[in-house]
């Protein structure tokens, strides 16, 4: 009963349709720019995308089990703080806050099953409780990352400049982790079906948090490379990621009705986001505009997204 | 004794769902559980696999007295399996990571490969020639498709030996040859010594393939019999049987006006369910639930806004009054008084305002006409009892200045009391020329109709006029099985 073999490309263009933007802008920006067209360049280009790419999983990892997480941002900063305030001096005490934070998250993911609360309520309390934390650590911009995040972050890789080979290996885990292992499998069909993953006699509750824990983990990591980049950090460092993440996860494929995203299509999203953004620098526009112009080309895309969506449904 | 139930009953709120069952089942035997809708049989069914605790009773299976513990997962580890009647598949999902929901203990490398050969197994095994691939993902198949995986991973071999199958309707979206090959893997599997609980309400498939028919009735078992010493015509009966005796006393006499037959046609509906409504008519829809009244209902209301299909022909507005209360019919937020004039806003506008003092007097002239029990109109719509909720919903509809009414089974767990009192309100009504078309699955509620349609597998099996409408006339449309 299927819909025939000459339809067989629309699903393709739907997994193709985040590496085809993310193509084009970087054939746009070479076009502008084409000095960027190097190891060095594209280095400079993608690095700051990094952090989002991990930023935009743990995103992903939430969106599969259809919840929102509206305290990324914050927690990424609060992470980021931690890295330049407390690890340096005191790194033990500063895995142990680490630690803490990720098992916050996961209690988080169980009361919310627990008690059938919406994610959006309880993750947007969550951001001012990682705001506050992160003030408290760092009153005022600043901070030191310990010597060997910023030497990490610097690193030359062999052949491809560094963020194409943490995109590479984000992108290899989070497809084996989400699409290939049992428990991803789990995850999915939380998202997909709730009932049928309860009556197959699975404790949601524990499913649910070990989503939480993974957002965490992915959220611990995306602060720990931004503050390696940054060298210092402020308790907004990072508050722009949260919406970032959605739309990157989106962009890349994750749909709000849960169960349904794609790891390899958050990090290409993440990518395209930030190359949007340097993009419209090079084309010397104004910051004021740039915030609006990056919105314009996100709803571009995602009005493709749309139409591809249409196309499949077609009889 | 494979499985022994002893007096179960199950209650929700004030409703009996399982009023003390008695039920036994030997290996190598296959019951069928029929009954109307509300019966009891998917409660029975969910207290068996562990989804539901009963109230009271006694459990035995295998030999064993089932604890306090009984749950899915014990239910299943102890080899109790359930196929449900809504499916429980993830769309999102391959066949074969469907199948990995099932399997606990599964993980490690190459478990999709073994998830994959367990489910196609036992899919080759009952449904020969299926035609599916372990990758396929379940979304985009057709129901029947689905229903066939949700069979074939029930009866996979998985991680404990399968000693009781339950089947809750599991043929109901197959095919007549898939169905066939399902029901000869029932007769087979049971030959093994196994045991099957089949639950239909295909009785041609049930005494095609059972041992013991059981009829439900009110939460009770009140038929037993050998399946070769019964028959159609015995089931049915029993399964329509009223302590009572005369229901028909309860119909209200001659509520349909004189001059009904010259009356105008408001409502003519053509195609597979041809029907009309004259003004001033109670319709009744009846039938098992699911079989297309709600739907119709749909229809209508999208057609009388304008976006008309071919086959309905509709010609005023309607109003709608639910009866899953509280999915599509309260605002959970709002007062008992927004939620009635909600329905009513078109007439109580004062330049693009609500005109609240002409709010409030309509809503305390229909809380009087109701007898709506509150201390405050103002107080949120969650303060009354459901079937005061539903009486909110009546004045929603009828307030309104809809010449039609569409109802969706309204009295789903309503009290006696408030029924009789929309009963009256209702004959009131359609004399004063309102037309009425009512879904109901309550049998003693059709009496109060013109005119009752049978649906039956989206279809109109029949209509009856209120001078021929019977309990087993009903019955029999409903299960009347259109040639496979």
């Amino acid at each position: 009963m299927r819909t025939g073999g000459e339809r067989r490309w629309v699903p393709l263009l739907h997994t193709l349709l985040p590496a085809l933007a993310l193509g084009l802008l970087l054939a746009a920006v070479f076009w502008r720019q084409p000095r960027a067209m190097s190891y060095f360049g594209v280095n400079l280009l993608l690095n700051v995308a990094i952090p989002v790419m991990f930023a935009t999983l743990a995103q992903m990892m939430v969106l599969a089990v259809s919840d929102l997480d509206l305290s990324i941002g914050p927690f990424v900063s609060m992470v980021a703080c931690i890295g330049a305030a407390v690890m340096p001096e005191q790194p033990l005490l500063a895995v142990a806050a680490l630690v803490a934070a990720v098992a916050a998250y996961a209690l988080a993911g169980a009361v919310i099953e627990w008690r059938q609360l919406p994610s959006i309520v309880v993750t947007l309390g969550l951001s001012f409780v990682w705001l506050g934390c992160a003030v408290l650590l760092l009153p005022t911009p600043g901070g030191t990352a310990p010597e060997w995040l910023r030497t990490a972050m610097r690193l030359t890789m062999p052949g491809l400049p560094l963020p194409i080979w943490v995109a590479l290996l984000a992108a290899f885990l989070g497809h084996m982790l989400v699409k290939r292992s049992a428990f991803g499998t789990l995850v999915r069909a939380l998202g997909g079906n709730p009932a049928a993953v309860a009556r197959a006699g699975w404790s949601r509750v524990r499913i649910r948090a070990g989503v939480y824990a993974l957002a965490g983990l992915f959220g611990v990591c995306a602060g720990l490379m931004l503050v390696g980049q940054t060298t210092s950090a402020d308790a907004n460092i990072a508050s722009r990621y949260t919406l970032v993440s959605i739309a990157a996860a989106i962009l890349g494929g994750a749909q709000f009705v849960g169960g349904v995203v794609s790891p390899v299509g958050a990090v290409v999203g993440a990518m395209t986001m930030t190359l949007a953004a340097s993009f419209l620098t090079f084309l010397n526009i104004a910051p004021d505009w740039q915030i609006g112009m990056q919105g314009l080309i996100l709803i571009l895309v995602l009005g493709l997204r749309a139409g591809i969506d249409r196309l499949e449904r077609l009889p | 004794m494979l499985l022994s139930v002893i007096d179960a009953a199950r209650s929700f709120g004030a409703v009996q769902a399982l009023r003390g069952v008695d039920l036994a089942l030997s290996p190598g035997e296959c019951i069928g559980l029929v009954g109307h809708n509300g019966a009891g049989k998917s409660t029975l069914m969910n207290v068996l696999c562990g989804a539901l605790a009963a109230d009271r009773g006694e459990l035995l299976f295998a030999g064993r007295r089932v604890g306090r513990d009984w749950s899915v997962r014990e239910a299943q580890r102890r080899g109790l399996r359930c196929v449900f009647q809504e499916l429980s598949l993830c769309d999102n999902l391959s066949l074969a990571e469907n199948m990995r929901l099932v399997l606990p203990t599964l993980r490690g490398r190459g478990w999709r490969g073994r998830a994959a050969a367990q489910l196609m197994a036992s899919l080759d095994r009952i449904f020969t020639g299926h035609g599916l691939r372990p990758d396929d993902q379940v979304g985009e198949l057709p129901i029947g498709k689905r229903q066939m995986v949700e069979i074939a991973r029930a009866f996979a071999p998985g991680e404990q030996p399968l000693k009781l199958m339950i089947l809750d309707e599991p043929t109901s979206s197959l095919d007549g040859q898939a169905a066939q090959q399902l029901l000869a893997f029932v007769r087979e599997f049971v030959a093994q010594g196994k045991g099957c609980i089949l639950i239909s309400h295909k009785l041609r498939e049930v005494f095609q393939v059972t041992d013991r028919v059981l009829v439900m009735r009110d939460g009770q078992v009140v038929h037993t019999a050998r399946t070769a010493e019964t028959d159609r015509e015995r089931v049915v009966a029993a399964m329509g049987q009223d302590e009572g005796g005369a229901v028909a006393g309860v119909a209200l006499p001659g509520a349909a006006s004189p001059d009904a037959d010259e009356a105008p046609v408001v409502v003519r509906v053509t195609g597979t369910t041809p029907m009309q409504a004259r003004r001033g008519e109670v319709i009744g829809l009846a039938g098992l639930a699911g079989h297309g009244q709600t739907d119709l209902l749909l229809r209508l209301q999208s057609a009388a806004v304008g976006r008309s299909s071919g086959t309905i022909h509709v010609d005023s507005a309607m109003a709608f009054v639910a009866g899953d209360r509280q999915t599509d019919g309260v605002f959970g937020l709002w007062s008992i008084r927004r939620n009635m004039s909600v329905g009513w806003l078109a007439g109580l506008r004062r330049g693009g305002l609500i005109d609240l003092k002409r709010e409030a007097a309509a809503a305390q002239t229909w809380r009087t006409r109701l007898g709506l029990l509150t201390a405050d109109l103002g107080l949120p719509i969650h303060s009354l009892s459901g079937g005061n909720q539903q009486k909110a919903l009546f004045a929603r509809a009828l307030g309104s200045s809809a010449p039609i009414i569409l109802m969706d089974d309204p009295m789903r767990g309503v009290d006696v009391g408030t029924k009789h009192d929309v009963y009256g309100l209702i004959a009131d009504e359609a004399k004063a020329g309102r037309t009425f078309l009512w879904y109901t699955t309550e049998f003693d509620e059709l009496y109060h109709c013109d005119r009752v349609y049978v649906f039956n597998n989206g279809r109109v099996a029949g209509a009856l006029e209120r001078t021929e409408l019977s309990e087993e006339r009903v019955l029999s449309l409903s299960f009347h099985e259109l040639a496979a």
